[in-house]
């Protein structure tokens, strides 16, 4: 831990970067009046940044756009695992950096001294401090639930009127082609990840000579915590102890700052730069194994104006036609679909990476590798794409029964998607809203119907989402049908691996996402929630044993959907 | 303020003054008998219903003569723009009297936006038809004239005891109305006639707010609107004697409404003093700080009210409360005499007080010392309370109030004093790199024997230095007291221009000072900002006092209202948005004003559920007509 800034490694530091991000990448665009805004922003009160984290160039990033813009370089709360890379470590320590274990243990000594430490940097406001609300890179591009630790930690010079505001500011970066794309689709499907050292990141030198396309950088408004404090506490929980004696947060502190967390992200999911190559993506996914690369540039114009209509903030290049767009984007990502004889397919080749390569882990990785570009578009389409999961199962127009199965299912997402806690029936609202807007739906106070044209939108969403359902099914199935004593998460994403194998070989599944293990540890802490799961501590770890009664009583739900599955994806 | 800038007397020395005097130096010759003072224990002869005329204190029962009728202080003493544009403060009674204060327009402009075009126009004179009318029956009338309490329904008389202090109470007078004033004002003179005046009214359910110098900040005077029966003020002023001092115990027994100036001045012809110096002290009366729990500028000597009270008489709808002897502490329960302090008028009438005294000291010296910035200041006060070694008042003003301080710089008389000036300000800022526009400053009064009092300086002056601290001279520190016994005529004048302003207070940990400090006066410039108000506003803040374990801070406010129609509420909006952030930072409701009306609505947070109902229970008990209606902390 610690950090200690010199300009020399500074000035290396950043001429290194440059010359590494010129390599990389196109351009690294920023919104100059978000920048302006953080600039303003830093003068006023201390500064915390909640970048979005997608990769490791994720802080390097940041740290050179500072440097750029003359910014006091953020200090950095980053993963302890960086400190594996000598070099690098060592420069980034130099340039502001610093660094925290993973997981504090029981070190509750660690964690104080840290928790000073990052305190003491953010009250004397010299530089902003940073770090990731999602805790750790996203390995599906989609948005991690967020931790509350280090939120906890900033928020509580303000708690205790140590300084008078702080400053939030979400970052949304985004990457028109990930680093890390392949490792984190391989890390998906259980091969383990290399530990990050700095050879390794050398390693990737081959890389240096690739095109990784643009990043944007989104610098969001900056929010005053006391804004979103405002009367929404009991004033004097800190007012009877000594303000460095740490205390235990309340629940209604705890609330609070879990709120913040969730707003702070949804405001990263909205300004989230999209680009074509997801529109792609997302399609493609849906027309496996292959599909007209005419039919495809329609879909994606198609898709692109739903995007629009939901508020996805897409980076188009309208100089040119939609075709060109179509195949630059497909050029770029060569190495994940490709052209041939017109028609656009997933590539299947052996990448090599692990020895044992079977066809069905090979088809996995490649769909996880596109589904990683879709993902981005998810957390824009979750709302009316439950409106229309929930009028697909049920069958019905009445808006109450829909709205039951809507809250159902994002109740059952609420680990895989971002929503505000405990505003289902807003939540339901806004996705009516949104589809009633693309046309796809009529609204009336006690009914929804879906129109005539609607139904390629109720279709597409459902099919969109299909993974997501289907997979939550597969793991459900796994556990009311194979289990009966206690087991642990590793038994347990064995078990569901292996039964979801058999069912992709048998090809009486598709679902090949559900062989990822975000998603069956997503599942898994989606039905602890709920009661279906009983989760156990024990010495080393947890063990977890199937609530047979509530799981199977939630099943229907589940199930209802199952034989609906339609063999042919709807068409467009 | 020193008692030696008060003013002299206000009124003729009446007959019985006179008898006092000859009776103190009788008693005089007896010293060596009994160390104990001889006076009129009984109450005067008395010249039944007519106010007119019967005065014995400093202030007359129609206090309207010399007193402002809307507005603080007397009516010969105020700031004025003169011919030249110049401020300049009216009358003799004030050692500023005369005087000009050539920065002080400048400063106005520039840092309230003030400007001699833009006056406002209060009203030139009381429209007696305006004042609500006095509803009281004619038996309560009677009752009171068989019992020969001298009363009135004059209206100025009514008017002059329906408000305090506040912002609002000022503006209303000034262009508006009250909707409800007392309809009859009595004048007891001594405990006595407070018993019968009491019982009277609790036979004519009769609503009571006792008045003592009305020098209230937190609306604690005001009639409840909604009040329907009749409202009687309970003026003290009449019960001004002292009725013995006691060398052996240096203690001295006094009618509560004895007006600070005249118990300091009687107490000093005997050589004596209680020491008690609020800034409000010509005019606040000894009940009046026994019901507020108030706090005087030299309590690190003298202590505050609740520590010099050896003995307190009140009468309640109950009865008379008091104890069976004056030992100097007592486990006997909880003390009832902290049910009495800071009852604000809503269990009795405070009639009698035994006070400690203390020999008058024998040296007194001003000092100041410069800091390079307020942090430092507030390290150096948490030393002094650490070492136990305050001198008889320390205050720490920051930078804006420092700069405030240097525009009420009287015109200087000498080329060599501005000279010297120069020279200091040349010292500090360019040879020491203080930066004028952050240091800050710490006033200083030493008080006891000459050698004491330079040793203690030097002390002082040590830890100061400490702390980067620099000793300024003893006429900064003279004038930073003067500033706080004329600002309330300064907000006067500053109404004439569109600029209104108050007070507040909080006391506070050690720790927590200098967050609550910037965070409220940041919460004020953005709650000024949000609210439309045209010019930053002038929020400073001083520590005043200090503790062991915390200290007190004193805020000022002050905008420009230009362009504000409502500029009363806008201010209480502001003032309510700073307390919010004062309690959120660990500062309590009040040090020493009081909660009255003002603070009401957070008492019960701040004592909790259970503590509220204590005092609740209290009330019920002592008063459960709710004779004393004033309405204040319940
Ligand atoms: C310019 C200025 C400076 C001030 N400085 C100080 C200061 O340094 N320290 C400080 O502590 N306060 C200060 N105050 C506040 C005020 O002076 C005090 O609260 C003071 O104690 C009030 O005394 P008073 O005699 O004027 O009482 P009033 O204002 O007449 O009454 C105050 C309250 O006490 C009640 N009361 C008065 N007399 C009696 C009695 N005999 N029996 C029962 N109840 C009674 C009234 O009903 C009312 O509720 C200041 C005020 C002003 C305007």
């Amino acid at each position: 831990m610690g950090h200690g800034m010199h300009m020399g490694a500074i000035r290396f530091f950043a001429f290194t970067l440059s010359k590494i991000f010129k390599s990389l990448f196109k351009s690294v665009c920023v919104n100059e009046d978000g920048m302006q805004k953080l600039q303003q922003a830093i003068q006023e009160h201390p500064v915390v940044l909640l970048p979005s984290h997608r990769s490791y160039m994720d802080f390097l990033l940041l740290s050179y756009v500072s440097y750029t813009y003359d910014l006091a370089l953020p200090v950095i709360a980053a993963g302890i695992d960086f400190l594996g890379m000598k070099i690098v470590g060592e420069l980034l320590r130099k340039s502001g950096a610093f660094f925290m274990r993973r997981t504090f243990g029981g070190n509750k000594l660690y964690w104080a001294v840290f928790a000073e430490y990052v305190k003491s940097i953010l009250k004397n406001g010299y530089a902003p401090v940073e770090f990731y609300l999602e805790g750790t890179r996203s390995r599906t591009a989609k948005t991690l639930s967020p931790k509350f630790g280090l939120l906890n930690i900033v928020m509580d010079p303000f708690f205790k009127r140590e300084v008078f505001d702080i400053y939030l500011v979400p970052v949304s970066i985004s990457y028109e082609r990930v680093l890390e794309e392949f490792l984190y689709a391989y890390e998906l499907l259980g091969v383990p990840k290399p530990k990050e050292s700095t050879s390794g990141l050398l390693k990737a030198r081959k890389i240096l000579n690739e095109d990784f396309g643009s990043i944007h950088v989104y610098f969001g408004q900056p929010v005053s915590l006391r804004t979103l404090e405002a009367g929404r506490m009991n004033r004097y929980p800190f007012n009877l102890v000594p303000r460095h004696v740490p205390q235990k947060p309340s629940e209604e502190i705890q609330k609070f700052v879990s709120d913040v967390a969730y707003k702070m992200e949804l405001l990263q999911i909205e300004n989230m730069v999209l680009n074509p190559w997801m529109l792609i993506s997302a399609i493609l996914l849906q027309n496996l194994p292959a599909i007209d690369f005419e039919l495809l540039v329609e879909k994606t114009l198609w898709l692109k104006n739903l995007t629009q209509i939901f508020g996805g903030f897409l980076d188009w290049p309208d100089n040119l036609c939609a075709s060109k767009a179509v195949r630059s984007a497909l050029a770029l990502h060569s190495n994940i679909a490709s052209l041939v004889n017109g028609q656009v397919i997933l590539n299947n080749k052996e990448m090599g990476f692990v020895t044992t390569e079977e066809p069905i882990f090979r088809r996995a990785l490649f769909i996880l590798l596109c589904g990683s570009y879709r993902n981005q578009l998810l957390n824009i389409f979750v709302r009316p794409a439950l409106v229309a999961i929930a009028l697909q199962i049920t069958h019905s127009s009445r808006k109450e029964e829909v709205y039951n199965h809507f809250s159902f299912w994002r109740d059952i997402f609420s680990e895989e998607f971002i929503f505000f806690p405990g505003i289902s029936l807003k939540d339901f609202e806004e996705g009516c809203f949104l589809l009633t807007k693309c046309g796809a739906i009529q609204d009336t106070p006690q009914q929804i119907f879906v129109t005539e044209k609607g139904s390629t939108v109720i279709a597409f969403l459902n099919a969109m989402f299909k993974p997501f359902v289907e997979g939550y099914q597969i793991i459900c199935r796994y556990l009311s049908n194979e289990t009966n004593e206690a087991f642990t998460e590793k038994h347990f994403v064995f078990g569901v691996r292996s039964l979801a194998s058999q069912l992709l070989e048998t090809g009486s599944t598709h679902c090949y996402e559900v062989l990822s293990s975000d998603m069956q540890k997503n599942a898994l802490a989606a039905l602890v929630r709920l009661g279906m799961v009983a989760r156990m501590k024990t010495t080393d770890g947890f063990t977890y044993r199937v609530n047979k009664e509530s799981l199977n009583k939630t099943a229907g739900m589940f199930e209802s959907r199952i034989p609906v599955r339609k063999a042919v994806a709807a068409r467009l | 303020m020193a008692a030696a800038a008060a003013p002299g007397g206000g009124g003729s020395d009446g007959f019985q003054t006179a008898a006092h005097r000859r009776l103190r130096i009788l008693s005089g010759h007896l010293r060596s008998a009994s160390e104990t003072y001889l006076s009129a224990s009984q109450c005067r002869g008395r010249t039944v219903a007519t106010p007119e005329g019967s005065q014995s204190g400093t202030f007359p029962k129609r206090r309207q003569e010399i007193l402002k009728w809307n507005g603080w202080g007397y009516n010969d003493s105020k700031f004025i723009f003169n011919k030249k544009g110049q401020g300049e403060f009216t009358g003799k009674r004030y050692r500023i009297g005369g005087l000009i204060f050539p920065l002080l327009k400048d400063w106005v402009e520039k840092n309230l936006g003030g400007s001699l075009e833009h006056k406002t126009t209060p009203k030139a004179s009381l429209n007696i038809s305006d004042v609500p009318p006095s509803i009281a029956s004619e038996e309560f009338l009677q009752d009171l004239q068989n019992a020969k309490i001298s009363y009135t329904q004059e209206a100025e008389s009514r008017l002059f005891r329906a408000h305090g202090h506040c912002l609002h109470e000022i503006f209303l007078l000034r262009e508006g109305m009250f909707k409800r004033v007392p309809d009859v004002v009595v004048w007891p003179e001594c405990h006595d006639d407070v018993v019968k005046i009491v019982e009277i009214a609790c036979k004519h359910n009769i609503c009571i707010i006792p008045y003592g110098g009305g020098t209230s900040v937190t609306s604690a005077l005001e009639c409840p609107a909604d009040e329907k029966r009749t409202i009687v003020s309970l003026d003290t002023s009449q019960m001004n004697r002292i009725h013995w001092i006691d060398e052996k115990n240096l203690t001295a027994h006094v009618d509560a409404g004895i007006v600070g100036q005249d118990l300091e001045r009687q107490l000093g012809e005997s050589g004596y003093c209680t020491g008690h110096e609020p800034d409000s002290i010509e005019f606040s009366t000894l009940g009046g700080w026994v019901a507020t729990r108030a706090s005087g500028m030299k309590k690190n000597i003298y202590g505050n009210i609740e520590d010099l009270v050896v003995h307190i008489k009140m009468v309640t709808p109950r009865g008379v409360i008091q104890k069976s002897c004056q030992g100097p502490r007592m486990s006997t329960g909880p003390d009832i005499h902290h049910f009495i302090l800071g009852s604000e008028g809503i269990l009795g009438v405070i009639t009698e007080v035994t006070i400690k005294i203390r020999p008058v000291p024998e040296y007194q010296k001003y000092g100041s010392v410069v800091f390079p910035n307020f942090e430092k200041g507030v390290a150096c006060l948490r030393e002094v309370a650490k070492q136990r070694c305050a001198p008889a008042s320390i205050r720490l003003m920051d930078n804006a109030q420092f700069q405030f301080g240097y525009a009420l710089k009287p015109q200087v008389a000498s080329i060599f004093t501005s000279l010297l000036d120069g020279l200091k300000k040349f010292y500090i800022t360019k040879f020491k790199g203080f930066d004028p526009n952050v240091l800050c400053v710490a006033t200083l009064v030493f008080e006891g024997s000459r050698e004491k009092v330079l040793q203690h300086e030097k002390q002082v002056y040590d830890i100061a230095a400490k702390f980067g601290g620099l000793a300024a001279g003893e006429d900064n520190g003279q004038r930073g007291y003067m500033l706080t016994f004329i600002i309330a005529y300064l907000r006067d004048f500053g109404m004439d221009y569109y600029l209104i302003g108050e007070s507040f207070e909080t006391s506070v940990p050690w720790d927590r000072t200098v967050d609550l400090c910037k965070n409220v006066k940041e919460r004020i410039a953005r709650e000024c900002k949000e609210k439309g108000v045209q010019f930053p506003p002038f929020a400073t803040c001083r520590v005043t006092q200090m503790y062991d374990s915390g200290a007190c801070v004193y805020f000022y406010l002050g905008f420009n209202y230009r362009g504000i129609s409502d500029p009363v509420r806008v201010y209480e909006e502001i003032e309510t948005a700073a307390r919010e952030e004062i309690l959120a930072n660990g500062g309590s409701l009040s040090h020493h004003h009081g909660v009255g009306k003002l603070r009401k609505q957070w008492l019960k947070e701040c004592v909790s559920d259970v503590g509220f109902g204590m005092l609740k229970s209290i009330k019920q008990f002592v008063d459960p007509n709710n004779i004393f209606g004033s309405g204040n902390l319940l």
